[in-house]
């Protein structure tokens, strides 16, 4: 489904070329639990930023369900991004003066799905991640295991292909972060393609894929997906 | 994105920052205020102006001796120029159109009555003077027939003379000695005030023919034509010119029709209440960079949520129409609030101080609310295309 050839990424900072992907040739597949491990300034944020389509690569190609998506402009890849992608942040990203049911509503306010519709969507999700009685409160009202719900809520609002987790469990205490990566694991089941980034080995042990970046490189691929 | 829930999106934004919002739409709502209270002041002006102009009717023509070149004034009566006279004015009684004609003439003299004795303005006009200015007379009449030759000595006085003469007393019937000659008092005036600056009630009227000797003018000062409201008043004009021309072999007379002038009036007076307007529109142009400034600001604060929204599916465009829908809705719902203060402020001023004539035209209300919305959008489009054109990746990792 994901599918990267000899893609690479690289930035100006001041008059220097600085190469954060260099020839990433990957493949993930519906369904696939991959996690991207590896040291601060690897790339492996760039990485999740080029596949959630927020970044394009310098050179290199990028499939997403078989179609070529670097040759999208910005309107048909934030189509794209609205339709099959979802993201999880590691600072929650909520945005604080809406409540927890608009912040899920968000991507299918945007996306222009009729209200009657997005009602029964928005309490299903409540439901699902048991926020219905936290529906109504805003952000800064909700613990951190609870804020992480609604933002995965939110994420999978649209029914996306892949799901992209950066540092998902980072702001939260050892047992919420248990029950986060429980309910994101619990997408797997339903084919959505889970990439975590994260640089703590125990939690990217969990993932049955498990790839370590170096330098802008993959070092290490425990699975090959095709 | 359904229009509603930009609507709601971006009320949700303006009520979280309560405070800032009120005091940016009171940059707006002072602009707004200033523009309609000047422009109802000036309006209100401008319809007082021109009701004094226009209460003897507006359906006249006035006719001068001597041609208005391009500067200079009129010579009137001691130019070198023919006078009109009184055969003038009865030939142009029987023009089409033309209901009256009425010969003028004025002066200043002595009146006496009663063993009292009062100076005040003479003046000689027609018969059908009433008519032609639209004048009602209280008791009385004017007289009916008109001699040129000889002409009646019949006088009719204004409010202020028969109270000053007569205090109390039926006047119809006595005597009044106006420069040293008789006339019988036939009919009074019924009060008219002063109309920009001349008491109108501190006259006496006596024929013109009879008010041209008594002055020693051998000519009119000049006459006034009334025509028919639904007639043209070019054709009418037209017409008199002919044959006025006709008569003194030259056009040695200006004609000024009351609609004309008031016309000119009238684009004077728009230009002055454009003006106060305008100026007005200065404080308007503060609340304009006020909203620049909060919604610079506001871009620069939410820096990541825009991140966000870009990685949740938005587009460019929706991020703009975000933004340019908070500018609006700040200066609109501003320029509602100036709308109500302006007009309140108005009405309230004419509560305190009734000489002070305002109006504010349903036009101007929708104008001034229009540039309230126009500006809120100019000012929105700079921050909102600085929001749309964020770079997703780095404003979501902002602080």
């Amino acid at each position: 489904m994901i599918r990267l050839e000899k893609v690479s990424r690289s930035f100006t900072v001041g008059d220097q070329q600085v190469a954060a992907l260099r020839g990433i040739d990957l493949n993930i597949a519906a369904g696939d639990y991959v996690s991207i491990m590896g040291p601060s300034g690897s790339g492996k944020s760039t990485l999740l930023n080029l596949i959630g389509l927020l970044d394009r690569p310098s050179s290199g190609a990028y499939r997403l369900d078989g179609g070529d998506v670097t040759a999208l402009t910005d309107e048909q890849q934030a189509r794209v991004r609205s339709e099959k992608v979802g993201f999880v942040f590691q600072a929650f990203h909520l945005v604080p003066r809406l409540t927890a049911a608009m912040n899920i509503e968000l991507p299918l306010i945007l996306a222009g799905i009729p209200p009657a519709e997005r009602k029964t969507r928005v309490a299903q999700l409540l439901e699902n991640y048991g926020l219905t009685d936290r529906a109504d409160h805003r952000p800064d009202q909700l613990s951190g295991g609870q804020r992480q719900r609604v933002a995965i809520a939110r994420a999978t609002s649209m029914h996306p292909a892949v799901l992209l987790a950066d540092e998902p469990t980072g702001n939260l205490d050892q047992t919420t972060g248990k029950e986060v990566m429980n309910l994101l694991e619990q997408l797997v089941e339903q084919k959505v393609a889970l990439i975590l980034v994260t640089h703590d080995p125990a939690l990217g042990g969990r993932a049955a894929r498990q790839i370590h970046m170096v330098d802008g490189q993959i070092v290490r691929d425990t699975g090959r997906s095709t | 994105m359904l229009f509603p829930d930009l609507v709601k999106l971006t009320t949700s934004s303006f009520l979280s920052y309560r405070m800032r919002s009120f005091l940016t739409g009171l940059g707006i709502a002072i602009g707004i205020t200033a523009v309609i209270l000047l422009t109802s002041i000036g309006e209100g002006l401008h319809q007082f102006v021109l009701s004094e102009f226009s209460q003897f009717g507006t359906n006249i023509i006035t006719i001068q001796p001597g041609k208005t070149k391009t500067h200079g004034g009129n010579v009137g009566v001691f130019g070198s120029v023919r006078p009109l006279s009184l055969e003038d004015a009865d030939a142009l009684r029987h023009l089409p159109y033309v209901e009256n004609v009425n010969p003028s003439v004025m002066g200043n003299a002595e009146v006496r009555a009663n063993g009292k004795t009062r100076r005040t303005t003479v003046l000689g006009e027609g018969r059908d003077f009433a008519k032609a200015f639209t004048m009602k007379v209280q008791s009385g009449s004017f007289w009916t027939d008109e001699d040129n030759e000889q002409a009646r000595a019949f006088v009719v006085l204004g409010a202020k003379v028969n109270q000053e003469l007569f205090a109390g007393q039926n006047p119809l019937g006595s005597y009044l000695r106006v420069g040293g000659q008789r006339y019988r008092v036939i009919g009074v005036m019924e009060s008219k005030g002063q109309i920009l600056g001349f008491d109108m009630d501190d006259i006496v009227i006596i024929p013109a023919a009879r008010a041209m000797e008594l002055l020693n003018r051998s000519g009119l000062i000049e006459m006034q034509v009334s025509y028919r409201a639904s007639a043209d008043v070019n054709a009418v004009i037209r017409s008199i010119t002919e044959r006025l021309k006709d008569r003194h072999g030259s056009e040695d007379f200006t004609i000024i029709s009351q609609e004309q002038a008031l016309d000119v009036l009238s684009s004077v007076l728009d230009v002055i209440t454009f003006a106060v307007g305008a100026l007005g529109g200065i404080s308007l142009l503060v609340g304009a960079v006020g909203i620049l400034t909060i919604m610079t600001m506001a871009v620069t604060e939410r820096t990541s949520e825009i991140g966000l929204l870009r990685a949740l599916g938005a587009r460019e465009r929706q991020v703009l129409a975000l933004f340019l829908g908070e500018a609006m809705l700040l200066s609109a719902l501003g320029g509602l609030a100036g709308l109500a203060l302006g007009v309140g402020i108005a009405q309230g001023l004419h509560l305190l101080f009734p000489a002070l004539p305002v109006h504010t035209p349903w036009l101007f209300a929708v104008l001034a609310e229009l540039s309230a919305v126009t500006i809120g959008l100019a000012a929105g489009v700079a921050p909102a295309m600085r929001a749309a054109r964020l770079d997703p990746v780095e404003a979501l990792h902002a602080e």
